[in-house]
């Protein structure tokens, strides 16, 4: 059960540079550790991030081991036209977790 | 961490302590929030709810308030409402005086009696997921309110315990918890003025008085000053109301362990 955070500016001006924050809550278990039994636990992290601003991608990162949990991601984008930008997770264990923030832009 | 986790905890005991505290004390209209000390970058930082990961706990706990559990199939939401209207300051009070238990509860310990009594679901464990989740999510609702715990005299005794284990030193590194040890400041009754929260400005709730926050603080604290006499509970034990077995102990008063 993943739940995520998003910071996208309500409004923006045509052209200008806008910061996007995410930031979504995974343990990122990295596959390395062993319990106390000495069993590997097994992986479970985010592999892709994608971003969409209006169906076309603007931010793609691939994660890997050693990311730590929560990962926290800050990236920026030019404001083109109003719409929605959507953010998709994807990882192992079926792990798709999806969040979207609408953007007006004058 | 340990020195600033003290501080912490001195910010939240003090508002307690406030009323009882005799010499030195900063007046109510000149005690500030840390907040007021810091630059302006780091009040932004702070004022940026993305970037802090207990939000992804008062998220969880904003889903928890909804949902149906126990044995009584019912959600909080179910007596309580929308919990960010009916919630607004309710985390401000705590601990707050239970008439059934006649003693003061957290506001864990006030959840877990909901989750027990209303919804008949086992109480969550202190420090789960599931527990701070909702307990950052109420205590969210409070930000900005100011900390207003009732005294009077049913929460008295409670208080004064607190204080008589606040206080005193704890022995191999004379640390006490009312010393921000990270100033190299000695403990006096004069109560650091950096450490008063009385108005708890947009940082300062809900992460001043953050649960788990508090208890690690208490316990390092006295761990650190191998207080090998006091269980690792310390204050919020005290305060949680098992103190008055202790009362017998002797102990030095806060006068005599503050006369460097």
């Amino acid at each position: 059960m993943s739940s995520a955070l998003v910071n996208v500016p309500p409004r923006a001006r045509r052209g200008e540079v806008i910061e996007i924050k995410t930031l979504i809550s995974h343990p990122m278990e990295t596959g390395y550790r062993r319990n106390q039994l000495g069993a590997r636990i097994p992986r479970d992290i985010i592999r892709l991030f994608v971003c969409t601003y209006n169906g076309t991608e603007v931010f793609r990162a691939e994660l890997h081991p050693a990311i730590a949990a929560n990962p926290f991601l800050v990236f920026s984008t030019v404001a083109t036209e109003s719409g929605t930008i959507a953010f998709q997770w994807t990882g192992d264990n079926g792990l798709s977790a999806t969040e979207s923030a609408a953007i007006v832009v004058d | 961490m340990s020195g600033h986790g003290a501080r912490l905890l001195g910010a939240s005991a003090l508002t307690l302590l406030a009323w009882t505290a005799s010499a030195g004390e900063i007046p109510p209209a000149e005690r500030r929030s840390g907040y007021d000390f810091m630059s302006r970058e780091t009040r932004a930082m702070q004022d940026d709810d993305t970037v802090n990961p207990g939000m992804l706990g008062v998220l969880e706990g904003g889903t928890l308030w909804a949902r149906k559990t126990g044995t009584a199939g019912r959600a909080c939401a179910d007596c309580h409402g929308d919990g960010r209207a009916s919630m607004k300051g309710v985390a401000a009070r705590y601990p707050a005086f239970d008439a059934a238990l006649k003693r003061p509860v957290n506001l864990e310990q006030r959840i877990n009696l909901c989750r027990t009594e209303r919804q008949q679901a086992p109480a969550l464990a202190y420090e789960s997921r599931e527990l701070l989740a909702l307990t950052a999510f109420v205590a969210r609702q409070s930000r900005g309110v100011p900390i207003d715990v009732a005294v009077d005299a049913r929460t008295k005794p409670f208080i004064d315990n607190g204080r008589a284990a606040f206080y005193p030193r704890a022995q191999s590194r004379s640390s006490t918890m009312a010393a921000p040890r990270s100033t190299g400041v000695r403990a006096s009754s004069t109560l650091p003025a950096a450490s008063v929260t009385t108005r708890t400005g947009a940082s300062g709730w809900p992460a001043t008085r953050s649960p788990r926050r508090i208890r690690r603080a208490i316990r390092s604290t006295v761990s650190n000053g191998r207080a090998s006499a006091r269980s690792s509970a310390g204050c919020a034990t005290a305060w949680s109301g098992s103190a008055p077995s202790r009362t017998s102990t002797a102990r030095p008063s806060s006068s005599s362990s503050s006369c460097f």
